[in-house]
Protein backbone atom coordinates (compact mmCIF):
# COMPACT_ATOMS: atom_id res chain seq x y z
CA UNK A 1 0.00 0.00 0.00
CA UNK A 2 2.86 2.56 0.55
CA UNK A 3 5.92 2.47 -1.58
CA UNK A 4 7.95 4.27 0.86
CA UNK A 5 9.53 2.17 3.67
CA UNK A 6 12.46 4.68 4.11
CA UNK A 7 11.74 5.24 7.62
CA UNK A 8 11.62 1.10 8.34
CA UNK A 9 13.17 0.20 11.55
CA UNK A 10 16.89 -1.36 10.23
CA UNK A 11 17.30 -4.97 10.86
CA UNK A 12 19.82 -4.67 13.16
CA UNK A 13 17.24 -2.26 15.49
CA UNK A 14 14.98 -5.13 14.96
CA UNK A 15 17.76 -7.96 16.56
CA UNK A 16 18.47 -5.22 19.41
CA UNK A 17 14.30 -5.24 19.99
CA UNK A 18 14.56 -9.30 19.76
CA UNK A 19 17.18 -9.12 22.22
CA UNK A 20 15.80 -6.97 24.96
CA UNK A 21 12.57 -9.50 24.74
CA UNK A 22 14.85 -12.52 25.48
CA UNK A 23 16.86 -10.56 28.07
CA UNK A 24 13.69 -9.89 30.02
CA UNK A 25 12.18 -13.13 29.71
CA UNK A 26 15.50 -14.76 31.22
CA UNK A 27 15.69 -12.53 33.77
CA UNK A 28 12.24 -12.65 35.12
CA UNK A 29 13.14 -16.38 35.10
CA UNK A 30 15.99 -16.11 37.04
CA UNK A 31 14.52 -13.93 39.04
CA UNK A 32 11.85 -16.44 39.74
CA UNK A 33 13.90 -19.56 40.44
CA UNK A 34 16.24 -17.23 42.79
CA UNK A 35 13.47 -16.11 44.92
CA UNK A 36 12.69 -19.67 45.57
CA UNK A 37 15.85 -20.64 46.31
CA UNK A 38 16.42 -17.33 48.74
CA UNK A 39 13.38 -18.75 49.97
CA UNK A 40 14.16 -22.42 50.29
CA UNK A 41 17.71 -21.64 52.06
CA UNK A 42 16.98 -19.35 54.92
CA UNK A 43 13.51 -21.02 55.46
CA UNK A 44 11.19 -18.29 53.79
CA UNK A 45 12.83 -15.23 55.56
CA UNK A 46 14.63 -12.25 53.70
CA UNK A 47 18.13 -12.89 54.15
CA UNK A 48 19.94 -11.78 57.51
CA UNK A 49 16.58 -10.68 59.12
CA UNK A 50 13.22 -12.53 60.39
CA UNK A 51 10.95 -10.83 57.56
CA UNK A 52 8.81 -13.21 56.23
CA UNK A 53 9.05 -13.46 52.43
CA UNK A 54 5.22 -12.16 50.91
CA UNK A 55 4.94 -15.46 49.12
CA UNK A 56 6.13 -18.79 50.15
CA UNK A 57 8.55 -20.43 48.09
CA UNK A 58 7.35 -24.21 48.21
CA UNK A 59 6.87 -25.79 45.04
CA UNK A 60 3.32 -25.58 45.74
CA UNK A 61 3.24 -21.27 45.58
CA UNK A 62 5.88 -21.00 42.80
CA UNK A 63 6.73 -24.37 41.15
CA UNK A 64 10.21 -24.62 39.12
CA UNK A 65 9.74 -23.11 35.57
CA UNK A 66 10.82 -26.44 34.40
CA UNK A 67 8.11 -28.27 36.10
CA UNK A 68 5.75 -25.94 34.22
CA UNK A 69 7.18 -26.61 31.05
CA UNK A 70 7.09 -30.44 31.30
CA UNK A 71 3.64 -30.75 32.22
CA UNK A 72 3.00 -28.97 29.26
CA UNK A 73 4.09 -32.40 27.33
CA UNK A 74 2.74 -35.09 30.16
CA UNK A 75 -0.82 -36.53 29.84
CA UNK A 76 -3.19 -33.90 31.57
CA UNK A 77 -4.95 -36.95 33.44
CA UNK A 78 -3.93 -40.04 34.64
CA UNK A 79 -4.47 -42.21 31.97
CA UNK A 80 -5.63 -39.46 29.21
CA UNK A 81 -4.07 -39.50 25.80
CA UNK A 82 -3.91 -36.06 24.96
CA UNK A 83 -0.81 -33.65 26.65
CA UNK A 84 -1.51 -30.60 28.66
CA UNK A 85 -0.33 -28.37 25.75
CA UNK A 86 -2.43 -30.03 23.15
CA UNK A 87 -5.57 -29.80 25.70
CA UNK A 88 -5.22 -26.27 26.68
CA UNK A 89 -4.64 -25.24 23.04
CA UNK A 90 -7.87 -26.76 21.72
CA UNK A 91 -9.36 -25.35 24.91
CA UNK A 92 -7.44 -21.72 23.67
CA UNK A 93 -8.76 -22.20 20.55
CA UNK A 94 -12.23 -22.68 21.06
CA UNK A 95 -12.28 -19.56 23.72
CA UNK A 96 -10.60 -17.44 20.84
CA UNK A 97 -13.83 -18.27 18.87
CA UNK A 98 -15.74 -16.85 20.96
CA UNK A 99 -13.42 -13.88 21.65
CA UNK A 100 -13.28 -13.82 17.86
CA UNK A 101 -16.89 -12.59 17.62
CA UNK A 102 -16.52 -10.64 20.19
CA UNK A 103 -13.76 -8.54 19.19
CA UNK A 104 -15.10 -7.99 15.64
CA UNK A 105 -18.38 -6.80 17.08
CA UNK A 106 -17.54 -5.13 19.73
CA UNK A 107 -14.88 -2.73 17.25
CA UNK A 108 -17.73 -2.49 15.00
CA UNK A 109 -20.19 -1.47 17.84
CA UNK A 110 -17.44 1.27 18.83
CA UNK A 111 -16.40 2.26 15.61
CA UNK A 112 -19.68 3.03 15.08
CA UNK A 113 -20.48 4.47 18.25
CA UNK A 114 -17.04 7.04 17.23
CA UNK A 115 -19.08 8.15 14.21
CA UNK A 116 -22.01 8.74 15.79
CA UNK A 117 -20.40 11.05 18.73
CA UNK A 118 -18.38 12.95 15.93
CA UNK A 119 -21.43 13.25 13.91
CA UNK A 120 -23.47 14.56 16.99
CA UNK A 121 -22.19 16.62 19.73
CA UNK A 122 -26.12 15.32 20.81
CA UNK A 123 -25.69 11.81 21.13
CA UNK A 124 -21.92 12.58 22.33
CA UNK A 125 -23.45 14.24 25.44
CA UNK A 126 -26.75 11.62 25.80
CA UNK A 127 -24.98 8.71 25.33
CA UNK A 128 -21.32 9.26 26.49
CA UNK A 129 -21.94 8.96 30.75
CA UNK A 130 -23.19 5.53 29.61
CA UNK A 131 -20.69 4.22 27.64
CA UNK A 132 -17.86 5.27 30.36
CA UNK A 133 -20.54 4.41 33.23
CA UNK A 134 -20.86 0.72 31.15
CA UNK A 135 -17.16 0.08 31.79
CA UNK A 136 -17.30 0.37 35.69
CA UNK A 137 -19.73 -2.13 36.57
CA UNK A 138 -17.30 -5.16 36.83
CA UNK A 139 -17.37 -8.14 34.25
CA UNK A 140 -18.60 -10.86 36.72
CA UNK A 141 -21.72 -9.31 37.25
CA UNK A 142 -22.69 -8.23 33.69
CA UNK A 143 -21.38 -11.79 32.22
CA UNK A 144 -24.61 -13.95 33.80
CA UNK A 145 -27.07 -11.24 32.96
CA UNK A 146 -25.95 -11.73 29.05
CA UNK A 147 -25.86 -15.38 29.71
CA UNK A 148 -29.47 -15.16 31.22
CA UNK A 149 -30.39 -13.37 28.46
CA UNK A 150 -29.07 -15.54 25.63
CA UNK A 151 -31.04 -18.00 27.44
CA UNK A 152 -34.44 -16.90 27.04
CA UNK A 153 -33.79 -16.01 23.53
CA UNK A 154 -32.16 -19.52 23.17
CA UNK A 155 -29.47 -18.33 21.79
CA UNK A 156 -26.18 -20.32 21.59
CA UNK A 157 -24.23 -20.64 24.72
CA UNK A 158 -21.09 -19.36 22.51
CA UNK A 159 -22.96 -15.83 21.51
CA UNK A 160 -23.27 -14.82 25.42
CA UNK A 161 -19.56 -15.29 25.52
CA UNK A 162 -19.25 -13.49 22.26
CA UNK A 163 -21.59 -11.13 23.62
CA UNK A 164 -19.42 -10.48 27.00
CA UNK A 165 -16.26 -10.16 24.79
CA UNK A 166 -18.08 -7.78 22.61
CA UNK A 167 -19.07 -5.88 26.02
CA UNK A 168 -14.80 -5.18 26.87
CA UNK A 169 -13.66 -5.00 23.77
CA UNK A 170 -16.17 -1.52 22.42
CA UNK A 171 -15.18 0.91 25.28
CA UNK A 172 -11.72 1.78 23.77
CA UNK A 173 -12.24 1.52 20.18
CA UNK A 174 -14.97 4.36 20.96
CA UNK A 175 -12.77 6.36 22.51
CA UNK A 176 -10.36 6.48 20.39
CA UNK A 177 -12.64 6.48 16.99
CA UNK A 178 -13.47 9.57 18.29
CA UNK A 179 -10.37 10.94 18.75
CA UNK A 180 -9.04 10.11 15.84
CA UNK A 181 -11.94 11.28 14.01
CA UNK A 182 -11.44 14.90 15.42
CA UNK A 183 -7.63 14.51 15.53
CA UNK A 184 -7.23 16.59 12.15
CA UNK A 185 -5.89 20.26 12.15
CA UNK A 186 -8.82 22.71 11.64
CA UNK A 187 -7.26 24.55 8.71
CA UNK A 188 -7.38 20.59 7.33
CA UNK A 189 -11.32 20.92 8.06
CA UNK A 190 -11.33 24.29 6.55
CA UNK A 191 -9.71 23.03 3.24
CA UNK A 192 -12.59 20.73 2.99
CA UNK A 193 -15.03 23.12 3.40
CA UNK A 194 -13.12 25.11 1.09
CA UNK A 195 -13.59 22.43 -1.16
CA UNK A 196 -17.37 22.05 -0.73
CA UNK A 197 -17.15 18.60 0.59
CA UNK A 198 -20.11 16.60 1.64
CA UNK A 199 -19.81 15.30 5.28
CA UNK A 200 -19.25 12.16 4.08
CA UNK A 201 -16.52 13.44 1.77
CA UNK A 202 -14.93 14.59 4.54
CA UNK A 203 -14.96 11.46 7.06
CA UNK A 204 -13.64 9.40 3.86
CA UNK A 205 -11.07 11.59 2.83
CA UNK A 206 -9.91 13.26 6.01
CA UNK A 207 -11.41 12.22 8.84
CA UNK A 208 -11.03 8.05 8.80
CA UNK A 209 -7.63 8.00 7.53
CA UNK A 210 -6.36 10.54 10.34
CA UNK A 211 -8.09 8.02 13.06
CA UNK A 212 -6.40 5.13 11.58
CA UNK A 213 -3.33 5.71 14.00
CA UNK A 214 -5.54 6.29 16.89
CA UNK A 215 -7.66 3.04 15.85
CA UNK A 216 -4.53 0.68 16.07
CA UNK A 217 -3.71 0.97 19.34
CA UNK A 218 -7.27 0.56 20.94
CA UNK A 219 -7.67 -2.62 18.60
CA UNK A 220 -4.69 -4.07 20.76
CA UNK A 221 -6.47 -3.50 23.96
CA UNK A 222 -9.91 -4.52 22.74
CA UNK A 223 -7.90 -8.01 21.25
CA UNK A 224 -6.92 -8.73 25.11
CA UNK A 225 -10.13 -6.99 26.29
CA UNK A 226 -12.08 -9.77 24.30
CA UNK A 227 -10.01 -12.92 24.87
CA UNK A 228 -10.25 -11.81 28.93
CA UNK A 229 -14.32 -11.30 28.57
CA UNK A 230 -14.33 -14.50 26.68
CA UNK A 231 -12.65 -16.34 29.40
CA UNK A 232 -14.79 -15.00 32.55
CA UNK A 233 -17.77 -15.37 30.21
CA UNK A 234 -17.63 -19.69 30.04
CA UNK A 235 -18.03 -19.94 33.77
CA UNK A 236 -21.61 -18.04 34.20
CA UNK A 237 -22.34 -19.86 30.43
CA UNK A 238 -21.25 -23.25 31.75
CA UNK A 239 -19.07 -23.65 29.07
CA UNK A 240 -16.78 -26.91 29.50
CA UNK A 241 -14.56 -26.36 26.01
CA UNK A 242 -12.56 -23.37 26.64
CA UNK A 243 -9.69 -21.85 28.87
CA UNK A 244 -12.27 -20.52 31.32
CA UNK A 245 -13.36 -24.15 32.30
CA UNK A 246 -9.90 -25.16 32.26
CA UNK A 247 -8.13 -22.65 34.42
CA UNK A 248 -10.98 -23.59 36.83
CA UNK A 249 -10.62 -27.33 36.57
CA UNK A 250 -6.93 -26.84 37.50
CA UNK A 251 -7.85 -24.34 39.97
CA UNK A 252 -9.31 -26.81 42.11
CA UNK A 253 -6.65 -29.27 42.00
CA UNK A 254 -3.89 -26.89 42.91
CA UNK A 255 -2.80 -28.79 45.65
CA UNK A 256 -1.83 -31.62 44.28
CA UNK A 257 -0.90 -30.36 40.53
CA UNK A 258 0.04 -26.70 40.87
CA UNK A 259 2.14 -26.46 37.51
CA UNK A 260 -0.78 -26.86 35.73
CA UNK A 261 -2.51 -24.20 36.33
CA UNK A 262 0.79 -22.46 35.80
CA UNK A 263 0.87 -23.54 32.93
CA UNK A 264 -2.74 -22.70 31.83
CA UNK A 265 -2.42 -19.04 32.60
CA UNK A 266 0.74 -19.47 30.33
CA UNK A 267 -1.42 -20.63 27.53
CA UNK A 268 -3.86 -17.89 27.95
CA UNK A 269 -1.28 -15.40 27.87
CA UNK A 270 -0.59 -16.90 24.52
CA UNK A 271 -3.55 -17.23 23.44
CA UNK A 272 -4.09 -13.05 24.15
CA UNK A 273 -0.21 -12.46 22.79
CA UNK A 274 -0.96 -13.89 19.58
CA UNK A 275 -4.37 -12.22 18.96
CA UNK A 276 -2.78 -8.60 19.29
CA UNK A 277 0.34 -9.51 17.20
CA UNK A 278 -2.17 -10.04 14.60
CA UNK A 279 -3.70 -6.60 15.09
CA UNK A 280 -0.28 -5.85 15.31
CA UNK A 281 0.58 -7.42 11.97
CA UNK A 282 -2.25 -5.82 10.17
CA UNK A 283 -1.23 -2.36 11.46
CA UNK A 284 2.42 -2.29 9.95
CA UNK A 285 0.49 -3.61 6.57
CA UNK A 286 -1.54 -0.57 6.70
CA UNK A 287 -0.09 2.36 8.16
CA UNK A 288 3.65 3.00 7.23
CA UNK A 289 6.41 3.75 10.34
CA UNK A 290 6.25 7.04 10.25
CA UNK A 291 2.82 6.99 11.09
CA UNK A 292 2.30 4.30 13.85
CA UNK A 293 2.08 5.62 17.58
CA UNK A 294 4.68 5.13 19.90
CA UNK A 295 2.68 3.17 22.67
CA UNK A 296 4.88 4.61 24.93
CA UNK A 297 3.70 8.30 23.37
CA UNK A 298 -0.06 7.34 23.34
CA UNK A 299 0.20 6.86 27.10
CA UNK A 300 1.84 9.82 27.97
CA UNK A 301 -0.43 11.95 26.04
CA UNK A 302 -4.04 12.85 27.11
CA UNK B 1 -16.78 42.70 -15.86
CA UNK B 2 -17.82 41.23 -12.18
CA UNK B 3 -16.00 42.16 -9.00
CA UNK B 4 -13.40 39.78 -7.64
CA UNK B 5 -14.65 40.55 -4.03
CA UNK B 6 -16.92 43.28 -2.60
CA UNK B 7 -16.69 43.71 1.16
CA UNK B 8 -19.43 46.12 2.59
CA UNK B 9 -20.01 47.74 5.45
CA UNK B 10 -18.87 44.24 6.53
CA UNK B 11 -18.21 43.72 10.69
CA UNK B 12 -17.04 40.35 12.66
CA UNK B 13 -18.10 40.06 16.21
CA UNK B 14 -16.79 36.98 17.94
CA UNK B 15 -18.89 35.23 20.84
CA UNK B 16 -21.50 38.25 20.99
CA UNK B 17 -22.83 39.37 23.90
CA UNK B 18 -20.31 36.32 25.51
CA UNK B 19 -18.11 37.72 28.66
CA UNK B 20 -15.33 37.20 25.63
CA UNK B 21 -16.59 38.85 23.13
CA UNK B 22 -13.48 39.98 20.43
CA UNK B 23 -14.75 43.08 18.21
CA UNK B 24 -12.57 41.51 15.05
CA UNK B 25 -13.27 43.78 12.19
CA UNK B 26 -15.42 46.98 11.92
CA UNK B 27 -16.99 48.67 8.57
CA UNK B 28 -14.82 46.84 6.27
CA UNK B 29 -15.26 48.58 2.70
CA UNK B 30 -13.30 47.23 0.15
CA UNK B 31 -13.43 46.30 -4.01
CA UNK B 32 -11.19 43.91 -5.53
CA UNK B 33 -11.06 43.72 -9.56
CA UNK B 34 -10.40 40.82 -11.55
CA UNK B 35 -6.78 39.83 -11.73
CA UNK B 36 -5.36 42.21 -8.77
CA UNK B 37 -3.13 40.79 -6.13
CA UNK B 38 -4.23 42.22 -3.07
CA UNK B 39 -2.27 42.43 0.40
CA UNK B 40 -3.70 42.52 3.90
CA UNK B 41 -1.56 43.64 6.69
CA UNK B 42 -1.18 44.70 10.09
CA UNK B 43 -0.38 43.91 13.38
CA UNK B 44 -1.07 40.38 14.37
CA UNK B 45 -4.87 39.52 15.67
CA UNK B 46 -5.92 42.61 13.77
CA UNK B 47 -8.23 40.83 11.77
CA UNK B 48 -5.96 39.86 8.69
CA UNK B 49 -6.99 36.22 8.81
CA UNK B 50 -10.75 36.61 10.17
CA UNK B 51 -11.13 38.98 6.54
CA UNK B 52 -9.66 36.00 4.42
CA UNK B 53 -11.93 33.61 6.48
CA UNK B 54 -15.50 35.60 5.76
CA UNK B 55 -14.67 36.03 2.16
CA UNK B 56 -13.66 32.04 1.97
CA UNK B 57 -17.43 31.81 3.84
CA UNK B 58 -15.33 29.26 6.52
CA UNK B 59 -17.03 32.05 9.09
CA UNK B 60 -19.89 34.14 8.39
CA UNK B 61 -19.96 38.07 9.16
CA UNK B 62 -22.00 39.35 11.42
CA UNK B 63 -22.92 42.48 9.85
CA UNK B 64 -22.40 43.77 6.29
CA UNK B 65 -22.03 42.16 2.76
CA UNK B 66 -19.57 39.71 1.50
CA UNK B 67 -19.87 38.92 -2.27
CA UNK B 68 -17.41 36.99 -4.26
CA UNK B 69 -17.64 36.86 -7.81
CA UNK B 70 -21.09 38.46 -7.72
CA UNK B 71 -22.80 36.54 -5.40
CA UNK B 72 -22.67 35.86 -1.41
CA UNK B 73 -19.85 34.34 -0.30
CA UNK B 74 -21.39 30.70 0.35
CA UNK B 75 -22.85 30.73 -3.14
CA UNK B 76 -19.06 31.20 -3.89
CA UNK B 77 -18.04 28.41 -1.45
CA UNK B 78 -20.34 25.80 -2.82
CA UNK B 79 -19.21 26.83 -6.92
CA UNK B 80 -15.57 26.44 -5.90
CA UNK B 81 -14.53 30.08 -6.47
CA UNK B 82 -11.68 29.87 -4.66
CA UNK B 83 -8.46 28.45 -3.53
CA UNK B 84 -6.94 28.87 0.07
CA UNK B 85 -3.32 28.35 1.22
CA UNK B 86 -2.52 28.48 4.89
CA UNK B 87 1.22 29.27 6.84
CA UNK B 88 0.89 25.66 7.59
CA UNK B 89 0.92 23.98 4.07
CA UNK B 90 -2.05 21.03 6.13
CA UNK B 91 -0.55 18.43 3.86
CA UNK B 92 -2.39 14.84 3.99
CA UNK B 93 0.53 12.94 5.52
CA UNK B 94 -0.94 9.52 4.45
CA UNK B 95 -1.18 11.12 0.58
CA UNK B 96 1.65 10.85 -1.67
CA UNK B 97 2.69 14.56 -3.38
CA UNK B 98 0.36 13.71 -6.30
CA UNK B 99 -2.83 12.44 -4.34
CA UNK B 100 -2.81 15.67 -2.73
CA UNK B 101 -2.84 18.19 -5.15
CA UNK B 102 -5.75 15.58 -6.82
CA UNK B 103 -7.37 15.76 -3.49
CA UNK B 104 -10.18 18.98 -4.54
CA UNK B 105 -10.18 16.92 -8.02
CA UNK B 106 -11.48 13.80 -6.63
CA UNK B 107 -13.87 15.27 -4.31
CA UNK B 108 -15.30 17.30 -6.93
CA UNK B 109 -15.47 14.19 -8.71
CA UNK B 110 -13.57 14.67 -11.89
CA UNK B 111 -12.00 11.45 -13.83
CA UNK B 112 -8.67 9.31 -12.23
CA UNK B 113 -7.13 10.30 -15.88
CA UNK B 114 -7.88 14.28 -15.28
CA UNK B 115 -6.82 13.92 -12.22
CA UNK B 116 -3.58 12.77 -13.13
CA UNK B 117 -2.47 14.57 -15.88
CA UNK B 118 -4.28 18.15 -14.14
CA UNK B 119 -2.40 17.19 -10.96
CA UNK B 120 1.32 16.35 -13.37
CA UNK B 121 0.32 19.67 -14.36
CA UNK B 122 -0.06 22.07 -11.51
CA UNK B 123 3.53 19.97 -10.13
CA UNK B 124 5.15 21.12 -13.39
CA UNK B 125 3.58 25.04 -12.63
CA UNK B 126 5.45 25.03 -8.77
CA UNK B 127 8.51 23.29 -10.39
CA UNK B 128 7.81 19.54 -8.38
CA UNK B 129 7.89 17.43 -11.55
CA UNK B 130 9.37 14.09 -10.55
CA UNK B 131 8.02 14.87 -6.64
CA UNK B 132 4.99 13.16 -7.62
CA UNK B 133 5.34 10.05 -5.59
CA UNK B 134 7.12 11.71 -2.49
CA UNK B 135 5.36 12.09 1.03
CA UNK B 136 4.98 15.17 2.56
CA UNK B 137 7.64 14.03 5.28
CA UNK B 138 10.47 13.80 3.00
CA UNK B 139 9.92 17.64 1.52
CA UNK B 140 11.52 20.59 3.08
CA UNK B 141 8.82 23.50 3.99
CA UNK B 142 9.02 25.20 1.84
CA UNK B 143 8.29 22.27 -1.22
CA UNK B 144 5.63 21.27 0.97
CA UNK B 145 4.01 24.62 0.60
CA UNK B 146 4.35 24.60 -3.27
CA UNK B 147 2.52 21.46 -2.94
CA UNK B 148 -0.33 22.99 -1.11
CA UNK B 149 -0.30 26.09 -3.73
CA UNK B 150 -0.16 23.42 -6.91
CA UNK B 151 -3.71 22.31 -4.12
CA UNK B 152 -5.44 25.40 -4.54
CA UNK B 153 -4.61 25.73 -8.11
CA UNK B 154 -5.56 22.36 -8.90
CA UNK B 155 -9.25 23.38 -9.69
CA UNK B 156 -8.28 26.36 -11.68
CA UNK B 157 -10.34 28.77 -8.60
CA UNK B 158 -10.03 32.17 -10.22
CA UNK B 159 -9.60 33.36 -6.54
CA UNK B 160 -6.66 32.35 -4.24
CA UNK B 161 -6.96 32.88 -0.80
CA UNK B 162 -3.35 32.97 1.14
CA UNK B 163 -2.81 33.21 4.83
CA UNK B 164 0.89 34.29 5.63
CA UNK B 165 1.90 31.31 3.02
CA UNK B 166 5.42 31.74 3.65
CA UNK B 167 5.58 33.10 7.26
CA UNK B 168 7.15 29.44 8.43
CA UNK B 169 9.78 29.99 5.55
CA UNK B 170 13.62 31.61 5.76
CA UNK B 171 14.46 34.49 3.95
CA UNK B 172 16.16 32.60 0.38
CA UNK B 173 13.19 30.33 0.38
CA UNK B 174 10.66 32.91 1.35
CA UNK B 175 11.84 35.45 -1.95
CA UNK B 176 12.07 32.62 -4.25
CA UNK B 177 8.98 31.56 -3.69
CA UNK B 178 7.56 35.09 -3.85
CA UNK B 179 9.29 35.37 -7.64
CA UNK B 180 7.33 31.73 -7.89
CA UNK B 181 3.93 32.77 -6.99
CA UNK B 182 4.27 35.88 -9.67
CA UNK B 183 5.01 33.85 -12.00
CA UNK B 184 2.22 31.69 -11.00
CA UNK B 185 -0.12 34.87 -11.05
CA UNK B 186 0.42 36.24 -14.25
CA UNK B 187 0.58 32.65 -16.00
CA UNK B 188 -3.24 31.74 -14.69
CA UNK B 189 -4.99 35.27 -14.18
CA UNK B 190 -5.68 34.32 -10.78
CA UNK B 191 -7.38 36.93 -8.44
CA UNK B 192 -5.04 36.98 -5.43
CA UNK B 193 -5.72 38.39 -1.51
CA UNK B 194 -2.62 37.79 0.66
CA UNK B 195 -2.14 38.39 4.14
CA UNK B 196 1.10 39.05 5.11
CA UNK B 197 2.85 41.11 8.14
CA UNK B 198 5.90 41.58 5.77
CA UNK B 199 6.31 44.84 4.45
CA UNK B 200 8.70 43.97 1.50
CA UNK B 201 6.82 40.94 0.86
CA UNK B 202 3.82 43.03 0.23
CA UNK B 203 5.15 45.63 -1.48
CA UNK B 204 7.07 43.28 -4.13
CA UNK B 205 3.96 41.15 -4.49
CA UNK B 206 1.17 43.59 -5.00
CA UNK B 207 -0.93 45.58 -7.37
CA UNK B 208 -2.62 47.16 -4.07
CA UNK B 209 -1.93 47.12 -0.41
CA UNK B 210 -4.62 47.06 2.24
CA UNK B 211 -2.99 48.57 5.50
CA UNK B 212 -5.35 47.11 8.62
CA UNK B 213 -5.39 48.69 12.21
CA UNK B 214 -5.50 46.94 15.27
CA UNK B 215 -8.75 45.94 17.11
CA UNK B 216 -11.37 45.94 16.09
CA UNK B 217 -9.74 45.72 12.76
CA UNK B 218 -10.42 48.60 10.34
CA UNK B 219 -9.17 49.75 6.72
CA UNK B 220 -6.91 52.65 7.53
CA UNK B 221 -5.05 53.14 4.00
CA UNK B 222 -5.06 51.52 0.12
CA UNK B 223 -1.95 52.02 -0.98
CA UNK B 224 -1.52 51.63 -5.04
CA UNK B 225 1.86 49.60 -5.70
CA UNK B 226 3.16 51.12 -9.46
CA UNK B 227 5.77 49.51 -10.03
CA UNK B 228 6.29 47.90 -12.91
CA UNK B 229 5.30 44.20 -13.77
CA UNK B 230 6.62 41.86 -14.03
CA UNK B 231 8.79 42.14 -10.82
CA UNK B 232 11.81 40.76 -11.15
CA UNK B 233 14.75 40.44 -8.87
CA UNK B 234 15.66 44.05 -9.78
CA UNK B 235 12.48 45.14 -8.37
CA UNK B 236 13.79 45.15 -4.92
CA UNK B 237 16.63 47.41 -6.13
CA UNK B 238 14.42 49.93 -7.30
CA UNK B 239 14.38 53.70 -5.75
CA UNK B 240 10.24 53.73 -6.19
CA UNK B 241 10.50 50.21 -4.12
CA UNK B 242 11.90 51.90 -1.29
CA UNK B 243 9.81 54.59 -1.30
CA UNK B 244 6.87 52.24 -1.17
CA UNK B 245 8.38 50.28 1.92
CA UNK B 246 8.33 53.88 4.00
CA UNK B 247 4.71 54.63 2.44
CA UNK B 248 3.28 51.29 3.96
CA UNK B 249 5.65 51.57 7.17
CA UNK B 250 4.20 55.02 7.91
CA UNK B 251 0.81 54.22 7.09
CA UNK B 252 0.49 51.27 9.59
CA UNK B 253 2.51 53.30 12.11
CA UNK B 254 -0.14 55.83 12.01
CA UNK B 255 -2.96 53.00 11.78
CA UNK B 256 -1.26 51.51 15.42
CA UNK B 257 -1.95 55.01 17.18
N1 LIG C 1 -12.88 31.75 16.40
C1 LIG C 1 -12.58 32.83 17.16
N2 LIG C 1 -13.20 33.03 18.35
C2 LIG C 1 -12.92 34.11 19.11
N3 LIG C 1 -12.04 35.06 18.77
C3 LIG C 1 -11.39 34.94 17.60
C4 LIG C 1 -11.63 33.80 16.74
N4 LIG C 1 -10.82 33.93 15.66
C5 LIG C 1 -10.12 35.08 15.84
N5 LIG C 1 -10.47 35.70 17.00
C6 LIG C 1 -9.94 36.97 17.51
O1 LIG C 1 -10.13 37.95 16.51
C7 LIG C 1 -9.01 38.82 16.45
C8 LIG C 1 -8.44 38.79 15.05
O2 LIG C 1 -7.85 37.54 14.81
P1 LIG C 1 -7.14 37.15 13.45
O3 LIG C 1 -8.06 37.42 12.33
O4 LIG C 1 -6.62 35.77 13.56
O5 LIG C 1 -5.92 38.19 13.41
P2 LIG C 1 -4.66 38.20 12.43
O6 LIG C 1 -4.82 37.14 11.41
O7 LIG C 1 -4.65 39.58 11.86
O8 LIG C 1 -3.46 37.99 13.30
C9 LIG C 1 -8.03 38.34 17.50
O9 LIG C 1 -8.20 39.14 18.63
C10 LIG C 1 -8.46 36.93 17.76
O10 LIG C 1 -8.16 36.57 19.09
MG1 LIG D 1 -3.64 35.41 11.08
Amino acid sequence: MHKICGMNPTPSRQIRRLWSIVAILTLLAVGWEAYKWIGETTGGVWPGTTTRLPIRTNSRSMPHLWDIAVSLFRPARRGGEDILLVILLRAGWFTLRSALVGFVAGCSIGFGLGLLFVRSRLAERGLMPYVVASQTVPVIAIAPILVVWGGRLDLPKWVSVAAISAYLAFFPVAINTLRGLRSPAATATELMRSYAASPNQTLLKLQIPAALPFLFPALKVAATASVIGAIVGELPAGLADGLGRAILGFASSFSSAPEKLFASVVVSALVGLVFVGVVALVERLVLPPTRRIDPTEAAASP
Amino acid sequence: MTDAVVLNDVSMVFNQGGDNQVHALSEIDLTIEPGEFISLIGPSGCGKSTLLRLIGDLISSTDGRVEVNGKPAHLARTDRDYGMVFQSATLLEWRSVLANVTLPLEIMGRSSVERQERGREMLDLVQLSGFEDHYPWQLSGGMQQRVAIARALAFAPSLLLMDEPFGALDEMTRERMQTELLNIWEATDTTVIFVTHSIPEAVFLSTRVVVMSPRPGRIVDVIDIDLAQPRTLDTREEQRFYELLTVVRESLRRADR
